[in-house]
């Protein structure tokens, strides 16, 4: 108990600071309810698995996405937004389109990475998409290959108004 | 190997078997079909056991081979590897998966893929397409054009295994899981809380990249293999330049050497520590986890501020390496991975200390040396069983000879055991980086010329060729022939993951359900690699 103490005391704050900003500086198409705070549900639609690990990264201590008021939840029926990550495997498409459907109106889809904006690298695949706009309506985009967590923690507070 | 060879001469009355190419680390045999199973099963039979690295179905027809069949096997030890070829196959193979069940995968795929019957496997459901595409559809076919059959794919239940008794009942989970974690299917067979048995659906994320990329120069296809799985591509893309580089029969700078092992050690250490930090996530133990993805963010920004990409793409390219780092990045690199090195070693007291923790490690998710050795399992997850299995100690490779590496081992198989065997590889990669950035450090009177006109070696066509490299979940092997212009023929990818995720059903019988996310990240296996 006594050690964790220590490290703790001798770490500080790790939270990287800037962009903790509450209140919305510029307009934002959502409702004012959203514009708080934001519930993500991750979907992997067959990504290489990077844009998925950036994601994990964001809710790290470091860039602690939660303290802007965005987490990301177990189920779709909690979610505001969908995130998806990869080209869209043909394997995985109805289950897409069903957690889309499970979530709870409004709803946004946001599409993460190269691929799930056009299919990226993987463009003419046999069992994939161009991007996951094909199946579901996207609202955001954020590119990269795969975009950083600097990148996706932007897009988000853009896309609510607060940066 | 002079046993083996006389073996595989004692052949030479029957013509078809032909000792093509036997040098001192490498041979190729042609064997005729229905001599596999026999020659392989006296392969197998031989001790130390030895392992397979990537087992490739061609469609040669073309040449006049029909369809073949590449088996590449490696006798630790000996540091021999085998590739035994048997061609001429028209519409079935002989099955070797009872000899050798690592094998049963790779031969459910070739079923898919390529239309050819597994003849006496086992287990001859569809693997990697699931029910539901177009009848006659087998995309890795040359004359095979693809299109659009992605639009006829018609969702078709599943095939599972039935189960009757009193107080059984299944629990489907995913394909989509709760949490930031890659698509599969999951059906547990339970009594109550114990698991009975596991059955598990992959190939969610399969796009068919083995088909993408044939037809593409090597530096396009580096592009695509470079994001088969997000966490190796250090490993993929090293796997695939040696399998490139030795087709150019091509040489590499000592200097491209000691950059290639700084870099394959520097993804092992941010996987690994990771990868510890997911382990505790898995029982919820959030200080474990809040420290492993620390360290892990820090080792990344590492990448990216001196390789220029997070997760260290684009710098491995054929024939050598797209820039290096100077003395005085070196020293940098040097003193940044020191401090993250001793922040390891006061943050790894705080979890493998942890008895709530220990509970839930220890003797959960075992798996028996002898299975990991039956299904050709790799990397911690084998060297946690006691096999020691290596590749850096197995094969001499880039400076691994002189690093002198000793496969890190444990005994008992469980969770505990894979958590330990990464937390000793850590040290080990950060002890071997010290060394090579010391040597980074000096190396300041020549600038190497870098990719020294790799594009201009001629390429030899239509010749197997592979490369494996140890990435931080096992070994991933790269298998490459090239036409006449030098563009992809085949390029089979055998990712650890593959070779690992046959293993881990085995190990959840008898453990609770809730067990089964630690089970699961303690193996850490990515889907991407595997589904391809």
């Amino acid at each position: 108990m006594w050690s964790l103490l220590l490290r703790k005391l001798s770490m500080g704050r790790l939270t990287q600071k800037g962009g903790n900003s509450l209140r919305s500086h510029k307009s934002s198409n959502l409702p004012s309810s959203f514009r708080k705070s934001l519930q993500i549900r991750h979907l992997d639609c067959g990504s290489c698995n990077g844009c998925d690990w950036e994601l994990t990264a964001s809710i790290n201590s470091i860039y602690d996405l939660q303290h802007f008021g965005i987490d990301f939840v177990a189920s779709p029926r909690h979610a505001d937004l969908l995130a998806c990550t990869g080209p869209g495997s043909t394997h995985l498409l109805n289950a897409a389109r069903e957690t889309y459907e499970a979530m709870a109106k409004p709803k946004w889809v946001m599409a993460v990475g190269d691929c799930a904006i056009d299919g990226g690298v993987f463009k003419g695949a046999y069992a994939s998409e161009r991007g996951i706009g094909k199946t579901l309506p996207v609202d955001i985009k954020v590119p990269g290959c795969p975009p950083t967590p600097d990148d996706v923690i932007k897009a988000l507070l853009e896309f609510m108004g607060k940066k | 190997m002079l046993g083996l060879q006389e073996y595989l001469q004692s052949y030479y009355s029957n013509p078809a078997v032909k000792i093509e190419q036997w040098e001192k680390h490498e041979g190729l045999v042609e064997v005729p079909p229905h001599d596999l199973p026999g020659i392989l099963a006296y392969c197998i039979a031989m001790r130390p056991h030895p392992i397979w690295l990537t087992h490739v179905v061609n469609d040669e027809r073309q040449l006049g081979n029909g369809f073949c069949v590449y088996l590449v096997l490696h006798f630790p030890g000996k540091d021999f590897s085998l590739t035994l070829v048997a061609k001429g196959i028209k519409s079935e193979f002989p099955s070797l998966a009872l000899i050798f069940p690592a094998l049963n995968w790779s031969e459910r795929e070739a079923q898919d893929l390529f239309g050819l019957q597994a003849d006496g496997h086992p287990d001859p459901r569809s693997l990697v397409l699931h029910p539901g595409w177009p009848k006659g559809f087998h995309p890795l076919r040359k004359d095979y054009k693809t299109g659009k059959e992605s639009k006829d794919f018609k969702r078709a239940p599943l095939v599972f295994p039935e189960m009757h008794g009193d107080g059984i009942f299944q629990v489907p989970v995913g394909p989509i899981h709760a949490g930031i974690i890659e698509p599969g299917h999951f059906r547990f067979y339970a009594i109550g809380e114990p698991v009975l048995h596991l059955e598990a659906q992959l190939f969610y994320t399969h796009k068919g990249i083995e088909k993408l990329i044939e037809g593409r120069s090597i530096e396009d296809g580096l592009r695509i293999i470079e994001r088969v799985c997000g966490v190796c591509t250090v490993s993929h893309a090293l796997a695939y330049c040696e399998a490139s580089e030795k087709l150019a029969n091509f040489e590499i700078s000592r200097s491209v050497l000691l950059w290639r092992t700084i870099l394959a050690e520097l993804e092992r250490v941010y996987n690994h520590v990771g990868d510890i930090g997911n382990m505790c996530a898995g029982v919820g133990f959030a200080l474990g986890n809040a420290n492993g993805s620390q360290c892990k963010e820090e080792l990344q920004r590492l990448n990216l501020e001196f390789f220029g990409h997070r997760f260290l793409r684009g710098i491995v390219v054929p024939g050598g390496m797209k820039s290096i780092p100077g003395p005085t990045e070196s020293q940098t690199i040097r003193s940044r991975l020191q401090e993250l090195s001793d922040d390891f070693e006061k943050w790894i007291p705080l979890l493998i200390r942890h008895d709530g923790f220990r509970q839930r490690a220890v003797t959960t998710g075992v798996l028996k040396p002898e299975s990991a050795v039956d299904l050709g399992v790799t990397g911690p997850a084998a060297r946690a069983s006691g096999l020691p299995y290596d590749w850096r100690e197995l094969h001499a490779h880039l400076l691994y000879p002189e690093l002198k590496v000793k496969a890190m081992i444990e005994h008992k198989g469980d969770c505990w055991s894979r958590l330990m065997v990464r937390v000793k590889e850590t040290r080990e990669s950060f002890r071997f980086l010290h060394i090579l950035l010391s040597e980074g450090m000096k190396k300041s009177e020549h600038r190497p010329e870098i990719q020294k006109s790799f594009s201009e070696h001629r390429m030899q066509p239509w010749q197997p060729a592979w490369g494996c490299v140890e990435s931080p979940r096992g070994t991933d092997v790269i298998w490459l022939m090239l036409d006449d212009e030098s563009k992809i023929y085949r390029c089979r990818v055998r990712s650890a993951s593959y070779a690992n995720w046959p293993a881990v059903p085995l190990t959840v019988p008898g453990n609770i359900v809730p067990d089964f996310p630690l089970i699961n990240k303690s193996f850490e296996l990515c889907y991407s690699c595997c589904d391809r």
